[in-house]
């Protein structure tokens, strides 16, 4: 009996050792949707984990910190397909995570938001750029990393402007999300004293992305849409649906610059980036991937990061704690920048530069010089304080 | 008339030689250069071409080499300051970028950015030792001044990890804020001083708690808080003053050694990166990385005197007898 006794206690004191010895586990999930857009160009067309890439780079980087503090994180990833009841999913993925990262559409996004607000679960939204869910349908429950289309047109018209071309035509396709690009475009124009001298709406009337002998129509296409308009200096395109505007650079009716969603496009990331210690990133992503890191990978990297960084500052594998410090003054992260990204308090919005990229080189980084502001000039990228119809609740 | 002549000759060669002549060496990270400016007359007196992308770069211990990390050609290269010219080359890791040695120059110790290591050289057979695992993106290199004790900071992970030089075994890791480049100890051992560039500050660590016990920060009136990004540190032999390059602030900060008080910020070229002091802490050189110049600083007036055109985006620095 003593014996016994003697020998449950030694047990028991191994399994504390063991215990104490275990490192905290950190689980993140991620919530993407299956099947990828078509886009005009071959290579631009992304991967099928495009995104996931990214968060799985940064929990390997967090690992490597976490090493050092007896953290451990753990990726969960689920697509939803069309169809499928994403509250349910993504109720499933809050049992399993303590965060989830989303890379979802404008609506399916609120539905999850207001799935798990009762359970506490934290989203980071890496994909969604529709400025409304940082505004008329902000959520208190979502922190937002992606950038905002109005921050995308701002940086854009920033330069623009700095350029000194300041007459824009702008062309928009049919789409409702390439209206809203071209209502972010338009409200740039008229903060940073561009002028757009004309406006046209490109069509979409159907047809395949990939034909044998596409070249030759576009090549007749392109300069009749372009022809007759009043003098301009940039064409300015807003087609998120990718149906047009990438056939326009060269084959403008004037020699003009494109921009917007073709020719110079304002980003979050781009693979030519390689300032600020961007070259690290881009090797590793590389490494690990194959592949080059896109946008969104980047920002699904900063989204885990954004956990990793939080998590490390606080010691902490609570998650109140770890919400709390990203809510809070003392939260920044850095992502290669050239500069701290810290959180807008009244809507959860990552404060980011934004590059602007031609497909083969970062032509500049916005915010422009010589764009001022009170608190951060990257709050002149996008909807301000004053201007915000957030209530966070 | 034999002596006079002597006499005259030897005052001729004497003005000739003064004792602050020293030599400057200084890294173009995008030049691919390396320049050598002459402190006396603070004239460029010759461009090196040198590997890819030169950004560390230090006096070896007995002053007859200078050596510079490539980071795009992977490797270290050894300039021989008699000739000023390429002799040889270090076995680093991938992407070193900056470097320490022991006290008797016998052992460097390399920053490897590319795969979150820290390699060991040994400089008398030029051989590599071995590999140390550290944080993401290592960068900040320095030695402890009793030689046991190395530091390596971790850009991504945020850390300084303290390493014993003789077991190469990590055995303390503090928490420092965003992105730390550089670290220094102070003479005596009492601090170590680590500059975060994205988090805008200077930890000071006890080294003996290994735990952060201050921060200095800095506000500059007129100067949004993002550009202040602290990155090389230079503090004088005795530990009362130390000087601080903001980078994009484009100014150097001058700090009390004992109170960490901001005394003054001095004007410098744009995106300031390193420095290094003269042998006798007469003057300070400090890099500017965006205005491809060099700005030499008066120590004890703490005033900026003149400025050196060097080579494309220059980096590090290092100063020592010819």
């Amino acid at each position: 009996m003593f014996r016994w006794l003697i020998g449950t206690i030694a047990l028991s004191m191994v399994a504390t050792g063991a215990l104490a010895a275990d490192p905290v586990e950190i689980h993140i999930g991620y919530l993407g949707h299956a099947g990828v857009r078509s886009t005009l160009s071959l290579i631009q067309q992304p991967a099928d984990n495009d995104g996931i890439a990214g968060a799985r780079l940064a929990i390997e980087d967090n690992n490597t910190t976490g090493k050092f503090l007896n953290q451990r994180f753990v990726l969960d990833d689920v697509k939803v397909k069309d169809g499928d009841d994403v509250a349910k999913v993504a109720t499933d993925l809050a049992g399993r995570n303590d965060y989830i990262i989303t890379d979802l559409p404008a609506e399916a996004l609120l539905t999850v938001a207001d799935a798990l607000r009762d359970r506490g679960t934290v989203l980071l939204n890496a994909g969604a750029i529709d400025d409304r869910l940082r505004e008329q349908d902000c959520r208190a429950n979502v922190i937002h990393v992606a950038p905002t289309r109005s921050m995308l047109a701002d940086a854009l018209g920033q330069y623009l402007v700095w350029k000194q071309w300041k007459r824009w035509l702008l062309v928009t396709g049919s789409h409702d999300q390439d209206k809203l690009y071209a209502d972010a475009l338009r409200r740039a124009a008229t903060r940073f004293g561009a002028k757009i001298v004309q406006e046209r709406t490109f069509e979409d009337t159907g047809g395949a992305r990939r034909t044998d002998s596409g070249v030759t129509l576009i090549q007749r296409q392109m300069p009749v849409f372009t022809q007759q308009a009043p003098a301009y200096d940039v064409l300015v395109a807003a087609d998120e649906s990718e149906v047009f505007a990438n056939y326009l650079p060269y084959r403008t009716w004037d020699p003009r610059p494109v921009a917007g969603s073709a020719g110079l496009v304002p980003t979050s990331w781009d693979a030519a980036h390689d300032q600020w210690g961007a070259v690290q990133i881009q090797n590793r992503f590389v490494k690990l991937n194959m592949r080059r890191m896109t946008a969104l990978d980047m920002q699904a990297w900063t989204a885990a990061r954004m956990i990793g960084e939080a998590t490390s500052r606080t010691n902490s594998g609570d998650p109140r704690k770890v919400i709390a410090f990203l809510k809070g003054k003392d939260f920044s992260i850095a992502a290669f920048k050239g500069t701290r990204l810290t959180l807008r308090d009244w809507n959860l919005q990552l404060r980011q530069p934004i590059l602007l990229a031609d497909g083969r080189m970062v032509v500049s980084v916005s915010p422009q010089e010589g764009f001022l502001h009170q608190v951060s000039e990257l709050d002149t990228l996008g909807v301000d304080r004053p201007e915000t119809k957030c209530k966070l609740q | 008339m034999w002596r006079r002549c002597l006499l005259t000759g030897m005052l001729v060669w004497l003005a000739a030689t003064p004792a602050s002549a020293f030599v400057a060496y200084v890294s173009n990270e995008k030049g691919n250069t390396v320049t050598v400016i002459d402190t006396n007359s603070w004239t460029v007196t010759k461009t090196i071409k040198v590997g890819q992308r030169p950004r560390g770069i230090e006096f070896s211990r007995d002053g007859k080499f200078v050596m510079v990390a490539v980071g795009d050609d992977d490797t270290i290269q050894v300039i021989d300051t008699k000739t000023q010219e390429i002799v040889d080359t270090l076995p680093s890791g991938p992407d070193p970028e900056l470097f320490t040695q022991d006290a008797a120059g016998k052992t460097m110790y390399v920053a490897n950015e590319n795969d979150n290591t820290v390699t060991v050289i040994d400089l008398e057979k030029r051989a590599r030792l071995g590999d140390i695992q550290v944080g993401v993106e290592p960068e900040g290199m320095t030695i402890s001044p009793d030689g046991k004790i190395l530091i390596n900071t971790s850009e991504t992970t945020n850390m300084a990890h303290f390493i014993d030089t003789t077991t190469r075994q990590i055995v303390a890791n503090v928490l420092v804020d965003s992105r730390p480049r550089f670290a220094q100890f102070k003479r005596d051992s009492s601090e170590l001083w680590v500059s975060s560039e994205i988090g805008g500050t200077v930890s000071i660590i006890d080294p003996v708690k290994r735990e952060v016990t201050g921060k200095i920060t800095f506000e500059i009136p007129g100067l949004r808080n993002e550009a202040i990004q602290p990155v090389g540190i230079g503090m004088t032999k005795d530990g009362k003053t130390a000087f601080i390059a903001l980078g994009p602030a484009n100014r150097v900060a001058v700090v009390d050694g004992a109170t960490h008080k901001v005394l003054k910020y001095l004007l410098v070229g744009q995106r300031v990166w390193h420095m290094d002091f003269t042998p006798d802490e007469k003057y300070l050189m400090v890099t500017n990385g965006v205005s491809n110049d060099v700005s030499v600083i008066d120590v004890a007036a703490q005033k900026v005197i003149k400025t050196i055109q060097v080579g494309e985006l220059p980096w590090g620095i290092t100063i020592a007898q010819p």
